[in-house]
């Protein structure tokens, strides 16, 4: 029964390492190490992520937009390599509009449809993928996909799994969804380096998309040093 | 009980199995015994960087080419030409720096004709990511695209692995931590034309008294709705026979 890990074909960058002057990390690969999570509330849903992309050790965008729009009222919270999730939504953004959205049937996509595209092109390149997505929105008559209805997700998550379990009572509503939000990002941005900068947040509901951003300063605090 | 993973044949796509046969050293080893090294791509080293003004944008890069520890070319052009109102800074292997800004500048000429309109910065940002992602991160460019287009100044980063960013500065290469010091800095929302030009240089000049990958001179390219201004050299920081000690050529930091 040999390794499996052998067989996978490896397909990093095997660029000339002989040479002193370019340092490592400008080879390394960007990746969006993270915190995000989506939590459901009567009516919509909370979505949230940090801000910082990484190559290797160097922050190379500390101001990341990790929520990105596939349609109007459904959303990806992207973590995992910065490339590989980019170049999915794209696609996956693609499939929405031309083929679900306008031109077969005309009417707002299902946010389990778009949940099945990603899953479609995630699963289909598994091997050559490095992504972790969040999808929520608004749309569709089924409101509760997992129970609690909370998703964390990316290299913070971990640190605030214990957090979400005992902070989370089921009957929320819209604002104590944004508070728990951006007390557990916080949470999470503090103990892992590979998340931080800002919080962002954005509400999706039936009356659109509302978006905001936390900056450092104004995050909750939650130690006294 | 172990699991059993099935790998398939990877099917579509570019197919990099001779990279893979070149990196586990079977060709370099042959070459090894015989006393000789392969030749080492001509890397860029480099500092380039960007930034979004009241009108426009600057882009900068310093002019030095390396292959291995040697300079290669003393003067070389890193600011590359996309559209009329578009350009391109090219970080990492010159040759797929070069070859790609120039296979995007033909692609967005075609695109521009059919279109009828003035390419998008948005546009050229796609094509250029779409196709590094293709290629998995083998093509070694990490490029720094600006331009002015109908809805604004637009400035965007672009990684070898085909992620982007959309940023108001940027900056890329070896050299493009000390560059980003001084942005960071100095940096405010809405400059004028000759702040954002001396930020650019000081930030250039940063990488390239501080970092071996990158030397030489300061070469800018200002784009603005009306008018492209190509500065080449902006600024001979290195002048054969001046030594640094003789020369006040110091970042000025005014």
């Amino acid at each position: 029964m040999a390794a499996p890990a052998a067989m996978i074909p490896y397909f990093g960058q095997q660029m000339s390492s002989k040479n002193d002057l370019v340092p490592d990390w400008t080879r390394q690969e960007v990746s969006t190490g993270t915190t995000i999570m989506a939590v459901e509330y009567d009516g919509g849903v909370v979505i949230g992520a940090d801000s910082r992309t990484t190559t290797g050790a160097y922050i190379a965008n500390r101001v990341t937009d990790k929520l990105t729009p596939i349609h109007d009222r459904i959303f990806c919270c992207r973590s995992g390599s910065a490339a590989d999730t980019q170049a999915i939504a794209d696609v996956v953004t693609y499939h929405l509009n031309v083929h679900s959205g306008v031109i077969e049937l005309d009417e707002p996509p299902l946010v389990e449809t778009a949940a099945n595209l990603f899953r479609a092109s995630c699963y289909r390149y598994r091997e050559e993928l490095t992504a972790g997505i969040l999808v929520a929105g608004w749309g569709g008559g089924r409101v509760l996909s997992s129970s609690p209805p909370v998703a964390v997700g990316g290299s913070g998550s971990t640190y605030i799994y214990g957090f979400m379990d005992s902070n989370y009572k089921p009957g929320l509503n819209k604002d104590q969804c944004l508070e728990l939000t951006a007390a557990a990002l916080s949470l999470a941005m503090e103990r892992d380096g590979s998340s931080g900068g800002v919080v962002r947040l954005a509400t999706i509901s039936e009356e659109g998309v509302e978006r905001r951003v936390i900056l450092g300063n104004q995050l909750p605090k939650f130690s006294s040093h | 009980m172990a699991t059993l993973a099935v790998t398939r044949p990877p099917f579509g796509g570019f197919s990099f199995e001779n990279c893979k046969r070149y990196a586990n050293a079977v060709i370099e080893g042959e070459v090894n015994k015989v006393g000789c090294s392969l030749p080492a791509a001509r890397k860029t080293g480099t500092t380039i960087c960007g930034v979004i003004f009241k009108d426009g944008v600057v882009l900068g890069a310093d002019t030095r080419a390396t292959e291995g520890m040697v300079v290669a070319d003393k003067n070389c052009s890193k600011i590359h030409y996309i559209s009329p109102n578009i350009y391109c800074c090219g970080a990492g292997t010159a040759a797929d720096t070069e070859m790609t800004t120039q296979i995007i500048s033909s692609n967005l000429e075609l695109h521009s004709l059919s279109t009828g309109r003035l390419p998008r910065v948005a546009t050229a940002n796609r094509m250029l990511k779409q196709m590094l992602f293709r290629y998995q991160g083998y093509i070694g460019a990490a490029l720094v695209l600006g331009g002015v287009d109908c809805n604004g100044p637009h400035l965007y980063s672009i990684y070898p692995h085909g992620s982007t960013d959309k940023l108001p500065y940027v900056t890329m290469g070896s050299g493009s931590l000390a560059a980003m010091a001084v942005f960071e800095d100095r940096y405010k929302p809405d400059m004028e034309e000759e702040d954002a030009k001396r930020l650019v240089r000081d930030a250039i000049a940063a990488g390239i008294f501080n970092d071996l990958g990158s030397g030489s001179n300061i070469d800018l390219c200002v784009i603005t709705k009306s008018k492209v201004d190509y500065i080449r050299p902006h600024d001979e920081v290195n002048k054969k026979g001046i030594s640094f000690s003789d020369s006040q050529h110091v970042a000025s930091t005014c």
